[in-house]
This record gives C-alpha cells, sequence and structure tokens, in this order.
C-alpha cells in the first residue's frame, strides 16, 4: 500500500490544551480510548518533575538545565505504572514513516509523533527553537495536509506532510526516527492509588536522595552557588546566562514555575484519589515554592535588562530559597508515603 | 499562584496564541487558565532571539569581507550554531568548521553539499551566496 491510496481519514477527537507536550499527548491518547486520567495525573504518575543542572550538555554554549525528566520517560512511567501498553514505532526512511502514519490513520486510529519543533510552520517564529522531542496527536488527514492536536495549542492545527515528515525526521540530539506511538491495551479499570504511590516515592527520593550533586534539590543549590561565582565583568554572558535558566522554567509547556504548579496540581488531585490530606498540604507548599520560582524567574529577566542592578548574591538566596521550601515538601511527602 | 494572578501579557512572540498555566480558583482547587504571555517570559525570549540576530548580522558581515563562507551566516540564521549543525547533518565539529570557511563550500562535492541543504532546509545554491540583506 502507498501513501497515495489510502483513503483520507479524519477521526473524531476531542482536543484540550494543556501545558505539556508529553503529558497532554498521553492523556488525550487516553482520553480518546475511553480512560480518562488528567494531564497533571498523568504527570505525577509518570515522575514528570525534576531538576538537573547538566554542564556537559550545551544548548547555545549555555549548560542544560531542565526541570522535568528527559523525554519518553512520562510515558514509560505511566504506562509501567498503570499496566498499560504501548506500542513504539520508529523508521528507517521517511516514506516508510509516513506510510505507516496514513496506514494508522485509515485504520481510524489516532497516534502520537515525536517531532521537532523548528519544522512546524504552525508554530510562531519566534517560538521555533531547535528541539527535537516536541509530542502531539495526530487525528487525520485532509488533502495533503495531517490534522493535528499539539496539546500546547488552544486549537487544532494543519501541518502539511512535508513539512511533517521534516520533523519527525530531523537529525540530532533527541532525533524522533519519525517516532509514532499509541497504547495498545488499557486495563479496563486503572488502579491509581498504589501508582501515585509509587510515583511520589520515586520522584522524591530522586530529588532529596540522588547520589550527584548535580540532580534535585543539590542540583538548585549548586545552581545559587554557580550564580553567586559568576564574574561581575562578563555581564553579557552572565545576562544570557540568567535569561536561559528563566527560559528553561517558563517556556512554552511548563504549566508555569518549570512544572512545580503542575505537580501540584497532580499532588491534590492525588488527595482526593487516595483521600491523603498529607498530599493536599503538600500542594499548598509546592504552589508556595512555585511562587518563589516565579519570584526569582521575574528577577532575573528584570536584571537582564537592567531594570535592576544585577545581584548575583540576591538571585543566589532566591534559589536557595526554593531549595529550602522543595526539601520540605518532598520530606513531608516522604513521610506520608513510608 | 492564584487565577487571578495569571499574567495577561500580550507579546508578540505569543502570535495572539495562548498558553495554559495552572492556577488557583477562588476555592483554592487547581485549574487550567489561559496566559496571553508573560513579562519575564517576553524579556528572555526577546533576549534569546537577539543574540541568534547578533550571531547572524556578525556572520553576515564576516562573510561580506571574505572571512567565512555565506554557509555560517545561514547556520545562524535558522538558528543554529556548530553544535547543532554537526548534530544535524551528522558530520563531526571540526568538519563542519572547516566548511565554513570562506570558498570552502563551493569546493564540497555534492553529497555533502546536499546534507547541508537538508539539515537547513535551503538549496545548496542558497547556501553559498549571501541574500541582499542580513
Amino acid at each position: 500500500m502507498t501513501a497515495s491510496t489510502v483513503a483520507p481519514a479524519t477521526i473524531p477527537f476531542d482536543h484540550k490544551q494543556t501545558a505539556h507536550c508529553e503529558s497532554g499527548v498521553m492523556s488525550a491518547l487516553l482520553r480518546e480510548r475511553g480512560t480518562v486520567l488528567s494531564e497533571a495525573m498523568v504527570f505525577g504518575v509518570g515522575s514528570g518533575l525534576t531538576f538537573a543542572y547538566l554542564p556537559f550538555v550545551k544548548l547555545g554554549g549555555l549548560p542544560l538545565i531542565s526541570y522535568r525528566m528527559p523525554p519518553k520517560s512520562i510515558m514509560r512511567g505511566v504506562s509501567k505504572r498503570l499496566g498499560i501498553k504501548m506500542q513504539y514505532d520508529t523508521f528507517k526512511s521517511v516514506d516508510a514513516g509516513m506510510r505507516a502514519l496514513d496506514e494508522q490513520l485509515a485504520a481510524g486510529r489516532v497516534v502520537g509523533l515525536q517531532t521537532s519543533v523548528f519544522w512546524l510552520p504552525y508554530f510562531p517564529p519566534d517560538m521555533r527553537f531547535h528541539f527535537n522531542a516536541h509530542n502531539l496527536v495526530v487525528y487525520g488527514k485532509r488533502d495533503d495536509n495531517y490534522l493535528i492536536s499539539d496539546p500546547v495549542f488552544e486549537h487544532t492545527v494543519e501541518c502539511d506532510a512535508e513539512s511533517l515528515a521534516k520533523a519527525r525526521f530531523v537529525r540530532g540530539a533527541l532525533a524522533p526516527k519519525g517516532l509514532l506511538y499509541y497504547p495498545t491495551s488499557i486495563p479496563g479499570k486503572v488502579d491509581l492509588a498504589p501508582a501515585i504511590r509509587k510515583a511520589i516515592k520515586f520522584t522524591t527520593g530522586m530529588m532529596l536522595h540522588t547520589p550527584v550533586p548535580i540532580i534535585g534539590v543539590r542540583g538548585i543549590r549548586l545552581v545559587a552557588r554557580k550564580i553567586e561565582k559568576l564574574e561581575p565583568a562578563n555581564a553579557k554572558y552572565n545576562k544570557l546566562l540568567l535569561g536561559h535558566i528563566v527560559r528553561m522554567q517558563e517556556e512554552i509547556g511548563t504549566g508555569g514555575a518549570g512544572f512545580r504548579f503542575l505537580y501540584a496540581a497532580f499532588l491534590q488531585e492525588a488527595a482526593q484519589v487516595t483521600g491523603d490530606a498529607t498530599l493536599a498540604d503538600c500542594a499548598r507548599d509546592l504552589t508556595a515554592a512555585g511562587d518563589q520560582w516565579r519570584t526569582f524567574a521575574l528577577t532575573c529577566a528584570r536584571m537582564c535588562k537592567d531594570r535592576e542592578s544585577l545581584d548575583y548574591r540576591k538571585l543566589a538566596d532566591m534559589l536557595r530559597q526554593c531549595a529550602v521550601m522543595e526539601t520540605d515538601v518532598y520530606s513531608k511527602l516522604r513521610r506520608a508515603e513510608s | 499562584m492564584k487565577q487571578d494572578e495569571v499574567p495577561q501579557f500580550e507579546t508578540k512572540a505569543m502570535n495572539g496564541e495562548g498558553k495554559a498555566l495552572y492556577a488557583l480558583d477562588a476555592a483554592g482547587n487547581y485549574t487550567v487558565v489561559r496566559s496571553a504571555g508573560w513579562e519575564a517570559e517576553d524579556i528572555v525570549l526577546e533576549q534569546a532571539i537577539a543574540e541568534c540576530e547578533r550571531l547572524a548580522a556578525d556572520a553576515y558581515a564576516r562573510a561580506k569581507r571574505g572571512e567565512c563562507g555565506a554557509l555560517e551566516y545561514h547556520m545562524y540564521k535558522n538558528r543554529m550554531d556548530v553544535v547543532v549543525l554537526a548534530q544535524s547533518t551528522g558530520y563531526f565539529q571540526w568538519r563542519v568548521k572547516r566548511h565554513l570557511k570562506a570558498g570552502a563550500f563551493a569546493k564540497l562535492s555534492a553529497s555533502v553539499r546536499q546534507r547541508y541543504s537538508d539539515a537547513l532546509g535551503i538549496s545548496a545554491n542558497q547556501l553559498d551566496t549571501l541574500p541582499p540583506h542580513s
């Protein structure tokens, strides 16, 4: 079967905008198959939250700072903890990858794709950077255009076949290799409470006890020390670094405060599912930590723009405050789940 | 962050597109709220784009003077650097750096030129020339 012989298909699909692409796509794929899990629940059960300072990975000459786990880990975590089976297909050739997509649509199957952001024409030009681990849902094809539910957009969008092929088969770091995925089996009744408990143990353990100083709350403290020690003479580089940190924290797809609000929303929902009021308290405390992150971001931005004088010490202290607040939340969560 | 504190700062970068933020409603429950944009975000995005543009303009001037090839300009213009261009073509960084030198690109084989053309989404001929303006 070649691409042109597959009948165009549009599968009824209920688009919902979410904060983050991976949790959004996973939530959408499950919803389409009759299992309703909120984005926050997917993010939390998939243990999406982290803090990682990776100076050996450079983005435009600046160290990688990540507030969430590596791509695909949310999907893997959710499917493992809830007993969902997923099919992941990658392709050696562009033709095979596009043909497989058309066949899935013709079979009435809504699928997720990993793509680059840069080559998707519907992204506003200023948002198009070389990031290859974006996720979206394809639910149909009209003429030469694919009908896409991109979870970070308010409305559904369309993308021509050539651009989509380019976005799926871009080379480089985190290259998608045409990755196409969908759930193949979902248990009739998902048992959330034990999954929530395991996921919280994993995330809090990682944030508090990872034996390397670049991950978790120790990573936050390390970045605070790095900021404090910045050479005042290198103001230009320093401003780029601060701007970069804020971008990683607040750019499209974090839900605010580097995923902290999203995780707090998960804790709040988890409190209802499990009936454990401590989780609701922790949600409130993590929200306060998220607010502190937002204050830090705004102060960094204002200093970058010279609306406030550059004060590295002040920024470092603000970050340390984030670390203190997060340490308290995770410790309390661990006591509650032990 | 409370629902009524969600920033609504219209930015040109967002192109009228709103994004989803998580915030607390009056009852203290999390809900998804549309945000038009945020001042802090706008500042740092503008800063990142200005840096890309500065690098492209600088490469443009150097290419005009014959100090580097037009490829370097196109690399920055497409928001790449040597690391990303090397990853996107599959070549080692030292090789990419050599290809960025003045006059180097024209001497490359058609298949190597095609690799750059695919990575940057620009035809091989255009890659070796500068547009009238940076």
